[in-house]
């Protein structure tokens, strides 16, 4: 088996084989007519504001819910009958969902004793998994003697001890604050690294479904956006809704002027837009073209050549956020373009600082635009 | 998928496994037909049971009413209904006075207990940590000790001998004791110390969910207490009025033990010519029409009871 | 906005604890007055205790027969109440839902004098159809406290249900419980308080009712309300003030014992907070 199934799919068989899914709560359709494969050894992350469907996808995948239409089959075999119970899945709540009425160790027991487990196995595994969590000196205390990290670990360690084929996270993270959020990012993908199991991870917070994902999908009223590794996500967005939901990008009308193999020439606003790359669009046709902020490189001289990929304006506004600034740039049409530049120098000195109503020259690399369809 | 025993080493499941099999299969099913066979044969039943006798005859014999379906020699079946009973009630002023006094008790009674009920239930919610959980629980306490005594405690309060009379001639504020028991004030005290916890209840539930920020808020935009109090408060309540007057209201029209200890033969209402119809001149179809009119008038109330009822069960 | 009420309010609040409990206390001061005259003080006397432990004989039958039906109809109540809440919250729609749900809630306002009249003309008609009930007595005084006290039940667990959301049932099941295993493992636990609590309330219920029970028993049954009933209807009776008194220090002692459980535990929850705080992340 290849390192990353993922990545060479015509030779890989999936793990979960989402065909054709629907769900509707009454009217509301909650998800709507979606595929998907996920390979084993995955990290995936369902990334979506809050009523995207996206929880929904993964109770279906739990057995919680049930498609209206389509199938959902893992490891092979079709799971439209299979009650959550029997399912090779198990789940980490949002809310954890510790059994308040047992300690830490009978709550990790608690699903093999379903499965008439002996009891020393069950001993041997639940130690076993203590010691990865790190919380073997917690074991006899009770969920709310527990502070919320080690919740979390003790709800990560109870999905994880039954050795499921696929372990679902329903935002993991949500529940912490900022600081151990991050660190338990990384933690989190540790743990995954060495037991080998696939996970779906469902969040809202981009920056978490970019840190811990092998490969994500962006969501957004029941459909999928796009699916792809995070760099393809972030490089190469497909839609204006990606563009704008990932990071942040200046997203321009434009029209197409030449179309060729290893280039595109895209008229617009900012002056003539060169692609170094080529890609399928059709000359003449109306497009979006998106531009990150970060790649904007901000200066107060002109630039030697005149030529495409740059363009001149006003500072309209700064926004000092530390590491960065954010200028926002008034073109002549009245059009406000987003630059980032890191603050190498502090900006008090002043000897080259850019201000208020300066008069600057915005240009960019002809690998940064990003060509949006729709 | 633990069964891999050969079918050979345990010939039969013993009757206790099948039984155990057929639980596990069937549990849903009993969980919901236990209490609703419960309720359909104790609760609903008994209502029709009721109607019908209510349209029988007397007849000294027992049952001391006639048969609705009778088959005749022929075998001819002929279905009684007799209205008469109705025809009595609504045409015997005993009767149709006593309906009117029991609403004018319960209605009158229930204004009274939200008067009172409405600014304690409100002190209790704007009380301080430690006072609010100690009120609460002198509102609930009455309610776990015997309501029978209660009225009686009042027997002794307002008695010619009583200890109000005496007091009051102690200081020398009347001469002659004053009438109270067996009047209807008695009455309108002993139903408003029943019930007043009945109305307290769901209105303390209901304002405490009120954010008290809208009174902050309100203020800040220039709102005087009074004025809060009428366009914020007293609309964001009206749940809990209706809950609270309905819980008084529809238990107080049919109540027996008041009128009947506090009342004595003074007071008519409904519940203790019922009461009375049925132990002492037992004539159970006319008993039976006057708890069918009964209902009647009080089946409005008692669905608006559940609807509020069911809301407020389905909201999270 | 904590401890901010106005002097109205409070004046109001003294008002209404005042006319809760002065007639108690009164009640209970006048049980050892030595006057056969309840409200004539003739000087502090135990005498109507005395009256009441050995000479009364039939009030402590009524005593014993209330307690009987008491703890039965709050444990079938129990049972059945919680089948009826489980069945309402968790089972989402069934055929006969609304019906159920209407005829639960109806017994929680139905007033007494029907429910009474509608329960006995049942079992007399049952007991013309099938011969069952023989007699009237403790089995059908019983099974009319258990239809009403069902309802206070499921009323009690269904809040409590509501409140619990349904995350644990499916971490169970997610971990391999079936359904029924899912119930006995998570929800009845979890269930634990409110069933106590129903289980309180529905024998408190039992213990109070009159009507009902006056209107399905037969010769020879007396529950204690229907005993002091009987006697107090003819005026006051020194010897039920002393009962009154009893039955008061009865219910001081169950909820003393009851809101020193209340603190352990709240006690117990500071504990588990504080270690909750010190085990860091």
């Amino acid at each position: 088996m290849t390192e990353e199934p993922w990545l060479d799919q015509a030779n890989n068989t999936p793990l979960v084989q989402i065909r054709g899914v629907s769900k509707k709560f009454g009217d509301v359709t909650a998800v709507d007519n979606v595929d998907l494969d996920i390979y084993q050894g995955e990290l995936f992350c369902l990334l979506g504001g809050s009523g995207c469907g996206k929880t929904t996808l993964l109770r279906m995948l739990a057995g919680f819910e049930f498609p209206n239409s389509g199938s959902i089959s893992i490891g092979g075999q079709d799971m439209s009958t299979v009650p959550a119970y029997e399912r090779p899945t198990n789940m980490m709540f949002q809310s954890y969902a510790l059994f308040p009425h047992m300690s830490v160790e009978r709550n990790i027991a608690f699903g093999l004793q379903q499965d008439r487990m002996p009891k020393g196995e069950i001993a041997d595994r639940v130690h076993e998994i203590l010691k990865l969590v790190e919380l073997q000196d917690f074991k006899k205390r009770k969920p709310q003697q527990l502070s919320g990290g080690q919740r979390q670990r003790v709800a990560l360690a109870r999905a994880l001890v039954k050795e499921p084929r696929l372990l679902l996270l329903d935002e993991p993270l949500a529940a912490l604050d900022k600081k151990l959020r991050k660190q338990t990012q990384f933690e989190l993908a540790n743990i995954q690294e060495q037991v080998g199991v696939t996970f779906i991870v469902v969040t809202h917070d981009q920056e978490e479904a970019m840190t811990l994902s092998t490969r994500m999908a962006v969501m957004d009223a029941g459909r999928f956006q796009q699916i792809g590794t995070p760099t393809e996500i972030y490089e190469f967005p497909q839609s204006r809704f990606v563009a704008d939901f990932i990071g942040s990008a200046n997203i321009l009308q434009g029209r197409v002027t030449e179309d060729s193999a290893d280039h595109v020439r895209v008229d617009t606003e900012l002056g003539e837009i060169y692609i170094d790359h080529g890609q399928q669009v059709s000359t003449g046709s109306q497009i979006w073209v998106g531009l990150r902020p970060e790649k904007i490189t901000v200066s107060k001289s002109a630039p030697e050549t005149p030529g495409p990929n740059q363009c001149k304006g006003v500072v309209d506004d700064i926004g000092y956020l530390g590491e960065v600034s954010i200028y926002k740039i008034r073109l002549d049409s009245g059009t406000i373009i987003d630059a980032t530049a890191p603050n190498r120098i502090r900006p008090m000195s002043r000897t080259h600082a850019i201000t208020w109503e300066d008069e600057v020259y915005l240009s960019w690399e002809p690998s940064s635009p990003m060509l949006l369809n729709t | 998928m633990t069964d891999i025993a050969p079918s050979g080493s345990r010939p039969q499941r013993s009757p206790l496994d099948r039984l155990s099999h057929w639980f596990q299969t069937n549990w849903r099913k009993i969980v919901i037909a236990v209490p609703f066979f419960w309720l359909l044969l104790f609760f609903l039943a008994p209502f029709f049971i009721v109607a019908k006798i209510s349209l029988a005859e007397l007849r000294i014999s027992s049952p001391p009413f006639t048969e609705m379906i009778e088959w005749t020699g022929d075998g001819v079946m002929t279905i009684r209904l007799v209205f008469d009973n109705f025809i009595f009630i609504m045409e015997d002023s005993l009767y149709v006075n006593t309906y009117l006094n029991s609403l004018k008790i319960s209605v009158t009674s229930t204004l009274i207990c939200l008067l009172f009920g409405y600014p304690i239930a409100y002190g209790i919610v704007r009380s301080g940590p430690v006072a609010k959980p100690v009120l609460l629980f002198l509102v609930i306490l009455p309610f776990w000790t015997s309501f029978l005594l209660r009225v009686y405690a009042w027997m002794g309060l307002l008695s010619d001998q009583g200890t109000i009379n005496n007091l009051l001639i102690y200081i020398g504020l009347i001469d002659e004791p004053i009438r109270m028991l067996y009047t209807e004030f008695a009455v309108y005290i002993g139903i408003v110390y029943t019930y007043l916890p009945f109305m307290i209840l769901p209105l303390y539930a209901n304002m405490e969910r009120l954010d008290m920020s809208l009174n902050e808020a309100a203020a800040d935009l220039g709102s005087k207490p009074m004025n809060t109090f009428f366009r914020v408060t007293l609309p964001l309540t009206i749940p809990g009025i209706v809950a609270g007057s309905l819980l008084v209201f529809i238990p107080a029209t049919g109540e027996y033990v008041i009128p009947d200890l506090l009342g004595g033969g003074n007071v008519q209402m409904i519940g203790r010519v019922l009461f009375n119809e049925f132990s002492l001149n037992t004539d159970w179809p006319v008993a039976c029409a006057v708890a069918v009119v009964l209902l009647f008038l009080l089946v409005l109330p008692i669905i608006l009871f559940q609807y509020f009822q069911g809301k407020a069960a389905e909201a999270p | 906005m904590q401890g901010t009420r106005s002097r109205f309010l409070t004046v109001m609040i003294t008002l209404g604890m005042a006319f809760f409990y002065i007639p108690m206390i009164l009640l209970v001061i006048y049980s050892f007055n030595y006057s056969r005259i309840v409200p004539v003080w003739g000087g502090w006397s135990t005498r109507w205790y005395e009256v009441l432990f050995f000479e009364s004989p039939e009030v402590w039958a009524a005593v014993r027969l209330s307690l009987q039906i008491a703890f039965v109809n709050a444990t079938c109540a129990v049972i059945i109440g919680t089948l009826a809440a489980l069945a309402m919250v968790r089972f989402g729609r069934f055929r006969g839902r609304t019906l159920f749900g209407g005829m639960l809630v109806a017994p929680l306002v139905m007033p007494e004098v029907i429910t009474g009249i509608s329960l006995l003309v049942l079992f007399i008609t049952l007991q013309q159809l099938v011969g069952w009930p023989a007699e009237r007595g403790f089995t059908t005084i019983t099974i009319a406290h258990i239809t009403f006290s069902l309802a206070y039940v499921a009323i009690t667990v269904q809040a409590r249900l509501t409140g619990m959301g349904q995350d644990l049932e499916e971490a169970a099941s997610d971990l391999g419980a079936k359904p029924f295993k899912v119930l006995t493992a998570i929800t009845i636990p979890r269930l634990t308080p409110a069933l106590v609590s129903g289980w309180l309330l529905a024998f408190t219920l039992s213990l109070d009712d009159l009507v009902i029970a006056s209107f399905v028993t037969g010769p020879g049954a007396n529950t204690l309300p229907i005993l002091i009933f009987s006697r107090i209807r003819l005026g006051l009776r020194p010897d039920i003030n002393a009962l009154a008194t009893i039955i008061i220090l009865v219910v001081a002692v169950c909820v003393a014992i009851a809101a020193l459980i209340m603190y352990r535990q709240h006690k117990r929850d500071l504990r588990d907070e504080q270690l909750a705080e010190r085990g860091g992340g």
